[in-house]
């Protein structure tokens, strides 16, 4: 039995990724616009102005058309699983059952049942059912998130559970330590709340569009009220969510925290790195600057990644070569722990077979003793354990900048809303139209940090990508990915055409 | 109903269709499913996985 040859195992990587970056087109603005509409739909009730009611539908109405074309498209991600990462699966398959169960129960039942009421329910239930039933729907898909990215988290964070090697299945040991890791906690608040930020400027883009046209002013002005407070409060909570899910990754992947950050030698006082372009193809050993320039805050990395300005932050040398001042044992001396786990798990299925109890249970011991750095008995090279630092060094630096543009925009418009001058600023008008798509691409590049970051890694240290995959043909794999590249486009383009349409159209009086 | 209303249901329908019609049934077996009768040849499968280099 051999590792998945290297096609098999990108191709399966591509396919995967193009799928889970179409879905996450179409998940944030549905999360987003769900509170938008229940937050208009709020006020309307409180103040009785048939106005918001008008707004909420056609907000509505776009939420209507992104979660027709958009839903389901993540039960191709669960098609992917049982076909190209079926090893992954199998050894995953009894700390994910849970939370996907759940996560389909919470949408099926509790998102459709009120979507159905919401969308049709109109003038035949009651305002305050109605209203009920919208705020039902934003918090079933809230929900619903969270149950994927407790999955998500565990993957990188792989807690409260053992591995049975009888059965090669992760047990788990404790359902709330894993539906309630700071890891699932963190990275929940985050995704979620920068999908509430790609709403925002979606609202707020559109709205100002119509000011353009000197369409709709009313609906226009009160939905950009409505949008940029949401937006700003939102943007300001991905920042808090976003230092709290850094300091997650500085304890439980700091190679993922020191290719985000571009630290390649680990030092106290660590400062950050705000901008910076990274010398191509300079070793991680190389002693010398491994940046053409760089613009740094001193001391923040420290105080960021362990709320300790003078704490030590590993860069990546440390953490392959290792650090025995700060305690930090070589990727070389992983590999030798992950071999005696590997070399103690064949042990084990062999004495089992031949009932031999003694050795089960030394082999059992040794594996149990070495089992957490299991997965680096399939690294070759210790510098396999290192990710793609330049993708997710410029992926998280463009995410953090296009997020703090956003908390800035979002603050100027708000001054001009109140200003009553919005109307006037033809340049800010046309800047938030052409930020709509910056929200959908800051949102993405989270995920490539989140995912790119991760590498080699399937399961944290426990499994690597290369291992999770089927043995299957890499040739069906190329297939299904030019396939789902031509669906998805289809769908996505269907959407964007719908959507522009019901825009142009506008709200209805 | 309304002109939208249609456009999304026949898109819903097209895409379902597609999705567990189509890709589930022709492109998409289980891996496990198709290829061990059991629980036991599949965790016997993983753990030849895991024990070779």
């Amino acid at each position: 039995m051999t590792i998945a040859d290297i096609s098999l195992v990108d191709w399966s990587r591509a396919q995967f990724a193009l799928t889970a970056i179409y879905h996450w087109i179409f998940v944030p603005l549905t999360l987003g616009l769900s509170v938008v509409m229940a937050i208009m739909e709020s006020l309307y009730i409180i103040t009785k102005n048939e106005e918001w009611k008008k707004i909420t539908k056609f907000w509505m109405s776009l939420f209507a058309i992104n979660f027709a074309i958009g839903a389901a498209t993540g039960i191709i991600l669960e098609f992917e699983f049982g076909t190209n990462w079926a090893n992954y699966s199998w050894i995953v398959g009894d700390i994910f059952g849970a939370p996907l169960a759940i996560e389909g129960i919470m949408a099926f039942f509790l998102e459709s049942t009120f979507i159905a009421l919401m969308f049709f329910g109109w003038n035949k239930v009651g305002k305050k059912t109605h209203l009920l039933s919208t705020w039902l729907v934003t918090i079933g898909s809230t929900l619903s998130s969270w149950w994927i990215l407790v999955a998500n988290a565990w993957m990188n964070n792989p807690v409260g559970m053992k591995f049975n090697p009888d059965t090669a299945r992760s047990e788990m040991l404790n359902f709330w330590e894993v539906a309630f890791s700071p890891f699932a906690i963190h990275k929940f608040l985050h995704t979620v709340t920068s999908g509430y930020v790609v709403a925002a400027l979606f609202v707020v883009g559109i709205s100002s569009w119509y000011l353009i046209k000197k369409r709709h002013k009313s609906f226009s002005l009160k939905s950009i009220a409505i949008g940029s407070i949401f937006g700003l409060v939102s943007s300001l909570f991905v920042v808090i969510s976003g230092d709290s899910s850094t300091y997650q990754i500085a304890h439980k992947q700091p190679i993922k925290l020191a290719a985000l950050e571009g630290v390649y030698k680990g030092s106290t006082n660590a400062p950050i790195v705000a901008i910076g372009l990274i010398k191509n193809n300079v070793p991680i050993n190389e002693t010398s600057n491994h940046f053409l320039f760089k613009i740094e805050f001193p001391n923040m990395l420290s105080q960021l990644a362990f709320k300790n300005k003078n704490a030590f932050v590993p860069g990546l040398f440390d953490l392959v070569y290792g650090n025995y001042l700060y305690g930090i044992d070589p990727v070389s001396k992983r590999m030798e722990r992950g071999t005696i786990a590997m070399t103690a798990l064949n042990s084990y299925k062999s004495a089992k077979s031949k009932m031999d109890t003694v050795q089960m249970s030394l082999s059992l011991k040794d594996f149990n003793e070495n089992v957490k750095d299991l997965g680096y008995a399939y690294i070759n090279n210790p510098l396999d354990v290192v990710p793609n630092v330049p993708l997710t060094f410029y992926s998280f630096h463009l995410m953090v900048g296009l997020g703090m543009y956003f908390i800035i925009l979002f603050f100027v418009i708000l001054i001009f809303v109140w200003l009553k001058w919005i109307v006037k600023i033809k340049l800010l008008l046309w800047l938030t139209v052409l930020t709509i798509p910056l929200g959908f691409i800051a949102s993405e590049l989270g995920w490539v940090v989140a995912e790119v970051g991760r590498q080699p890694w399937a399961i944290q240290d426990l499994l690597p990508v290369s291992k999770a995959t089927s043995h299957i043909n890499a040739s069906n794999v190329q297939i299904t990915f030019i396939l789902f590249a031509v669906l998805f486009t289809i769908l996505l383009l269907a959407n964007i055409k719908i959507l522009l349409t019901q825009i142009k159209q506008g709200p209805k009086d | 109903m309304s002109l939208l209303n249609k456009r999304l249901w026949l898109i819903v329908f097209i895409k379902l269709f597609i999705m567990f019609a189509i890709l589930k049934l022709f492109l998409f077996k289980d891996f496990f499913k198709t290829n061990f009768d059991n629980d036991s040849k599949r965790s016997e499968y993983v753990i030849k996985t895991l024990t070779n280099k």
